[in-house]
């Protein structure tokens, strides 16, 4: 069923609640991050491109970065009804595509992005749950708040539930 | 550090440097090929981050994407993107043969890794002339995989600069068999002044 998914972009997030999933497609070196109330069952999925609003001087798009990006959540979820001691995350994403020995800077951006958001999560004191991220392929994920599951998909890489 | 806006006249510039180098790659490209391939006028388009992938098909089409670095003088990368059917189209252009199946195979993977080269190298030279600075290029990496994870790797890097992408469509094709490839060239944040500079915009 189509209707019952809300579907996230690059530099975007949402949130949702049962019986509405979050999906984001091809995930590559950005990141997905998902925060989950266990208890309300609310969600909400960020796709994040780079891992610090506070490297740039334009950062007004709060979806982009890592950092806002789990702000941004935090205070859309608890509009949501989602209590933010009942908090958990998920991480998906952070590849690196290409393969190179020049330009690490950029082309570890993907390891970069899902180091920045384990380190976010911590100093809020958001336990990580599970993650699938790294390796050199996309990925597209689909999260239920019904049962706090994330589905990730890959083109050649299998698919899994964490 | 510059910040890109869509009427920015420095991203005119981009435009023109990235046109002239996309053609000045196909026509090295068509001078490797015995026979003509014709080719459409680069198409240039600033891009929502969410509408990079739905140019080519949408975020989960398998594509076909060879990443280039360039370096010296100037420092930063350059992306060939193309679908499935132009990449194999590509790929019998340049080396015919018979084949057990459509799948991509590693045959395919040198050969395109091999165009990459030839783009990247005749891409460079025009900047090169066009600006006076020394550029070499890096070995390609080429990935096979979801549109949206490919294209990923130039959206965050025009990430770092504004929140568009700017690409460089071209259209060529021999016969029937046509190849549509867009071109992203991304240069690192502190070369823009530098490219600018040499081209005499700031």
């Amino acid at each position: 069923m189509i209707d019952d998914i809300v579907k996230v972009g690059m530099a975007d997030l949402n949130t949702a609640k049962p019986p509405m999933k979050l999906r984001t497609l091809g995930l590559g070196s950005c990141v997905g991050i998902i925060l989950y109330d266990n208890k309300l069952k609310v969600g909400g999925l960020a796709h994040a491109m780079l891992p610090s609003s506070l490297e740039l001087k334009d950062n007004k798009n709060r979806a982009k970065f890592v950092d806002t990006s789990i702000d941004q959540l935090i205070s859309d979820m608890k509009e949501k009804g989602a209590n933010v001691n009942n908090l958990v995350a998920k991480l998906a994403g952070g590849a690196q595509m290409f393969k190179f020995t020049s330009n690490s800077e950029i082309l570890n951006i993907g390891e970069r992005n899902a180091k920045a958001a384990r380190e976010k999560l911590s100093s809020l004191n958001i336990k990580l749950i599970a993650e699938d991220t790294g390796g050199n392929f996309g990925r597209t994920i689909t999260f239920n708040p019904e049962d706090g599951t994330l589905h990730v998909r890959t083109v050649g890489h299998g698919e899994k539930t964490i | 550090m510059r910040i890109i806006k869509e009427d920015d006249y420095s991203l005119d510039v981009l435009k023109e440097v990235s046109n002239i180098g996309a053609g000045n790659a196909v026509t090295a490209l068509s001078k490797m090929i015995s026979g003509k391939i014709s080719m459409d006028v680069p198409d240039i388009k600033v891009l929502d981050f969410n509408e990079v992938a739905e140019v080519l098909g949408g975020e989960e089409q398998i594509i076909v994407g060879i990443y280039i670095g360039f370096e010296e003088d100037l420092q930063g990368n350059m992306m060939f993107a193309l679908d499935l059917d132009s990449a194999q189209n590509l790929s019998k252009l340049l080396y015919p043969r018979e084949r057990d199946s459509d799948e991509f195979d590693d045959m395919d993977v040198s050969v395109l890794s091999e165009v990459g080269n030839i783009l990247a190298s005749s891409y460079v030279n025009s900047l090169s002339t066009l600006t006076n600075l020394k550029i070499a290029i890096t070995i390609p990496s080429l990935a096979v995989d979801m549109a949206g994870a490919i294209l990923s790797v130039p959206a965050i890097q025009f990430g770092m600069i504004s929140d568009k992408a700017l690409m460089i469509e071209t259209m060529f094709s021999q016969d029937e068999d046509s190849v549509s490839g867009k071109f992203f060239l991304l240069p690192d944040l502190e070369s823009y002044d530098k490219l600018l500079n040499a081209l005499g915009v700031i």
